[in-house]
């Protein structure tokens, strides 16, 4: 297990960005936080994240984007991604998973599901 | 007056009304034409008004006193009935093209021959002795003229009468008899007798007018002297025994004036157009009307001038020259010669169609050969026919006048022809109406009616002319009593006008309805019965319906064509109907539409039952039954009316769906929105959500957190749960002002105490973000009306915008508060980032920031302004923004100071 596995959390919403950086960081991940889409490619390039927590409805350039441009740079295209959101319709959902999400978690969640599947993936990614 | 200049003036005159014809037919080829038009056809028709009412009324006024309005007011009676019994013959005579009356019953009745020469008979021996009269009236009123007493025994060659006759005759043939088509319309003839119609009408006026006001003085004047002499007391009541005969006379002018060959031929051939009807329905009882107001004081005054001295026929003539007013006396004159020549010219022009057309044509062209035998110019044949029948209708008027009709008034005569006539009556107004009537009915009522007619109203006047015995009248024909001519079956109290009439029309009408009901309809007579009896609902003048079936040979069938009208004008006429009708011309054989049209070609050319021969000549004709010819009918008829139904229905869904695909756009619009209101509402309140079980899930999970830790998430998710019951109420408020189920709480306060109270509770907020909010404020403000709380809202909530949206230290938030216009204004200005101008107006739609992703979002629901915005409107208020990219924004409301109602 890769304790000091990187963890990438981007939402514009700064108090989900508080439980989940406190939750990530008792799981022993190092933590990274992003308020937008542009804060996170640049995280994204300078640390190459092991997996990353995404909203998707942000200002400027939203969660989706960030996704397809993880998954379609062959250097970065083994990043998980998980997409948190609020949208809940199928073809939001679908719309995810198309763009090459590891999974899909909506809004409200349960932390320790959370947790749990974040444990899995990076597990397996080991 | 010397007789020369007399003819002189009537050669004269003729010659100008022959130059007026001529040009009414010039107008009439440059489409400018005089004729279409409702008061030159009302006038036309007044040419019932013969010499029979511009001499006979007065002496027949003489004698009977009010008795000769009878003639008059029996057609204003019935003339109603024009609307429906006219509109309807003049759209079955164009449909047919049928020329005539006698056409017209041969047509209805099957196209029965012998129908058409018992009209014919009867109208040629009813209306000749009428025709006669006129010349009659041409002479009387030519000896008063020239002082000449001597009667008609005069020498044959020195008769005046005679020389009239031979002018009119020409004249007629002139302009009665110049085309072969019948149905073509004859303009010049008509401008003609309308304008004799006005000239009888102003000489008839005239000598009225100088009669009451010259000679006498007024109406009451003739009057009072006429009342004191013995033998005119009489005429001013109506004798409680002539109430009868009353109702006879006008029974009978109101049936004789619809079918009078003459009346006929002016209201319904001539017709251009059957709306003009409408017009001559008033016109034409008018006209009767006026010329009838000075007959009375013409004939007291004639009486009190002449006594018996003179025929009181000529008072009208005899009065103007007693006087010596020669110029007067001409124009009377002449206003007489109007009335009868334009009777005259009509008539025999209607009579001599009626005559090649029933008595001479079928028979011709019924012989074999009988193209040869004519030669190669049948047209102008069939026109030197009518105009010899011309010449000879005239000449036996004349001989009538010479032998008999010099022995009786003006009006019995023209009764007598009336009567006539009348017969007619139950087999047109019957065919129009009726589809069972047969050709037996219509033969046997025409027969026995006009027998009986001949018998109760001929034979009398023979027996006075001498050429039989006057027991006849006075014992009946062998001794039988009960056969007395005058007396039928001892009918006595009704006089012989009214006696004939009312036997011989009910002899008429009882073989015509037994005739009718107990004889077996032919399939040519069904056929017919459905083409006039329904003519509104088949016909459509413009086209033609087949109700013929067989084959004829193309060429036959224009040759036939060719050798009536002429090779350019045949082929005229065929080329238009062929393109009218889409007919195909490839094969050899005649499409059965132009075998039809063809014989009602024909028919408007020779009459109806030649052209019948004539086509039976080139074609083997099937026997169409009943059926078809109606299923032919129905279906051009159906065909056309589904047609019209159809564009409407298509119209009608057109405007349908065009209403429903904006409807539905509309209502996808709103879906759309509330969709997207939905999706954004949930998430708006997700989010929060979201927050409250993560850190409340931490708090629990981790009981080693510390103090302050818990304290930071516990606060948050208060925070958060506040947030959310925000969001609850802003969507719950919004629903509320947009159904309208919001009222406002009126309250009077002051502005400046809003302001205060706003400043107070923002106070924390601007200290916090180190923002300076700086008021300007008018001096004097009045106190306002409005929902305190709601306004509350709307300033707290753009001011805490304001300096949310100003950066932190450097912000300035200015308000200024003003009055203006019954409005107080409440302008908030910050110096932050500024709005760009394309959003300035959607800020104002709900969610509007949390739509757009392109900038940072700010905080709060996105609702706070379309709250704003829905506060203000319902108090009749407005709000605005204006503002700069980078140059801070500015947002102003007004309210009206007053509010109209004031909720206690």
């Amino acid at each position: 297990m890769n304790q000091q596995a990187k963890i990438l959390i981007v939402d514009d919403e700064p108090n989900i960005l508080l439980s989940l950086e406190f939750l990530m960081k008792k799981e022993g991940f190092q933590v990274f936080i992003a308020r937008d889409g542009e804060e996170a490619f640049e995280i994204i390039e300078r640390k190459t994240p092991n997996l990353v927590l995404l909203d998707i409805m942000m200002p400027k350039i939203d969660g989706y984007e960030v996704c397809s441009f993880i998954k379609n740079n062959p250097a970065l295209a083994a990043i998980k991604v998980i997409f948190m959101s609020a949208k809940s319709k199928d073809t939001d959902v679908q719309k995810g998973y198309d763009l090459g999400a590891d999974l899909y978690v909506a809004k409200p969640f349960s932390t320790r599901e959370l947790v749990a599947k974040v444990q899995k993936l990076v597990k397996n990614d080991a | 007056m010397n007789s020369f200049w007399i003819v002189l003036a009537a050669v004269l005159y003729l010659a100008f009304l022959f130059g007026l014809a001529n040009l009414a037919e010039r107008r009439s080829l440059f489409k400018n034409s005089w004729v279409n038009n409702p008061y030159v056809y009302a006038l036309s028709l007044a040419v019932y008004c013969t010499a029979w009412t511009f001499y006979g009324s007065v002496g027949h006024a003489v004698k009977n006193g009010a008795d000769f309005l009878a003639v008059y007011i029996g057609p204003t009676m019935l003339i109603p009935l024009w609307w429906v019994v006219f509109r309807k013959i003049i759209r079955i005579c164009k449909a047919e093209r049928i020329t005539n009356i006698a056409d017209f019953v041969s047509a209805r009745y099957g196209k029965d021959r012998a129908l058409g020469i018992i009209v014919t008979l009867l109208c040629v021996v009813g209306l000749v002795p009428y025709i006669s009269i006129q010349l009659k009236a041409i002479a009387n009123s030519f000896r008063v003229l020239t002082k000449n007493s001597t009667a008609v025994s005069e020498s044959f060659l020195a008769d005046k009468a005679l020389y009239m006759a031979i002018i009119l005759a020409v004249f007629t043939i002139l302009f009665g008899a110049r085309k072969l088509e019948a149905t073509e319309r004859h303009e010049g003839m008509v401008t003609v007798i309308a304008f004799e119609s006005l000239i009888k009408l102003s000489a008839f006026l005239a000598v009225g007018v100088f009669v009451t006001f010259g000679i006498f003085d007024g109406f009451g004047d003739i009057t009072q002297r006429a009342a004191r002499l013995q033998p005119l007391q009489g005429l001013f009541t109506i004798p409680q025994d002539q109430t009868d005969n009353w109702f006879w006379h006008c029974l009978l002018s109101g049936l004789a004036i619809m079918f009078l060959p003459r009346q006929f031929q002016l209201a319904v051939v001539e017709n251009v157009n059957e709306n003009h009807l409408k017009k001559a329905i008033w016109l034409f009882p008018l006209y009767l009307l006026i010329i009838n107001v000075f007959v009375m004081p013409i004939a007291l005054g004639g009486f009190l001038v002449f006594g018996s001295s003179i025929p009181a026929d000529s008072y009208v003539l005899a009065l103007p020259l007693y006087f010596d007013q020669k110029g007067l006396a001409i124009l009377t004159y002449l206003g007489g010669f109007s009335a009868a020549s334009s009777m005259i010219i009509v008539e025999c022009m209607a009579l001599t169609v009626m005559i090649s057309n029933n008595l001479v044509m079928p028979f011709i062209v019924s012989r074999p050969n009988w193209e040869g035998w004519i030669g190669s110019s049948i047209s102008q044949w069939v026109i030197n026919l009518r105009r010899v029948s011309i010449v000879l209708l005239i000449g036996m008027a004349y001989l009538y006048y010479k032998i008999v009709s010099d022995r009786h008034s003006l009006v019995s005569v023209g009764l007598v022809s009336f009567a006539a006539v009348a017969q007619l009556a139950p087999v047109v107004i019957g065919g129009l109406f009726w589809k069972r009537p047969t050709r037996e009915g219509a033969t046997g009522g025409l027969l026995f009616g006009g027998a009986v007619w001949f018998y109760t109203l001929i034979i009398p006047s023979l027996v006075s002319a001498g050429f039989l015995p006057l027991s006849l009248l006075e014992h009946g024909p062998l001794g039988a009593e009960w056969l007395r001519p005058e007396a039928l079956f001892g009918m006595t109290g009704l006089d012989n006008i009214s006696h004939g009439l009312f036997w011989s029309l009910l002899v008429n009408v009882l073989f015509y309805v037994y005739g009718s009901l107990f004889y077996p309809l032919t399939v040519q007579e069904q056929n017919q019965a459905n083409l006039f009896v329904d003519i509104f609902q088949y016909s459509d003048p413009t086209k033609s319906s087949v109700t013929w079936k067989g084959k004829a040979l193309f060429t036959d069938v224009k040759r036939l064509l060719n050798s009536f009208f002429g090779q350019a004008r045949t082929d005229r006429l065929l080329d238009s109907f062929v393109k009218r009708n889409n007919i195909n011309l490839l094969s050899p054989y005649a499409d059965p539409r132009l075998v039809s049209y063809t014989e009602k070609l024909l028919g408007g050319a020779v009459g109806t039952a030649s052209a019948r021969t004539l086509v039976a000549s080139v074609a083997k004709e099937e026997k169409i039954t009943v059926d078809e010819v109606i299923d032919i009918l129905k279906t051009s008829q159906e065909l056309k009316n589904l047609n019209r139904e159809l564009q409407r229905k298509t119209d009608e869904l057109e405007r349908v769906g065009d209403k429903l695909k904006r409807s539905n756009e509309r209502l996808q619009q709103i879906d759309r929105m509330k969709d997207d209101f939905l999706s954004t509402v949930t998430h708006e309140i997700r989010t929060p959500l979201t927050s409250i079980r993560a850190l409340s899930e931490i708090v629990y999970d981790y009981p080693e957190l510390n103090n302050d830790e818990r304290q930071h998430f516990l606060g948050t998710v208060i925070k958060e749960t506040e947030r959310l019951s925000r969001l609850i109420n802003q969507v719950l408020d919004l629903e509320r002002y947009d159904s309208g189920l919001y009222e406002l709480h009126y309250e009077k306060f002051s502005p400046r105490e809003l302001i205060n109270e706003a400043f107070v509770s923002l106070n924390q907020l601007a200290r916090e973000r180190m923002v300076s909010i700086k008021f300007n404020l008018q001096d004097y403000l009045p106190e306002m009306t409005a929902d305190r709380d709601r306004l509350m809202q709307v300033l707290v909530n753009l001011l805490s915008n304001a300096i949310k949206f100003t950066e932190s230290k450097k912000g300035v938030v200015v308000l200024d508060n003003f009055h203006e216009n019954g409005m107080v204004y409440f302008r908030i200005t910050d110096n932050g980032q500024g709005i760009d101008p394309r959003f300035q107006e959607l800020i104002f739609d709900k969610f509007y920031q949390a739509q757009d992703q392109t900038t940072r979002k700010p905080k709060g629901s996105g609702l706070g302004l379309a709250i704003c915005r829905r506060i203000v409107e319902l108090h009749g208020g407005q709000i605005w923004v204006s503002s700069k990219v980078g140059d801070g924004s500015t947002f102003t409301f007004k309210i009206p100071v007053n509010q109209r109602s004031i909720t206690p």
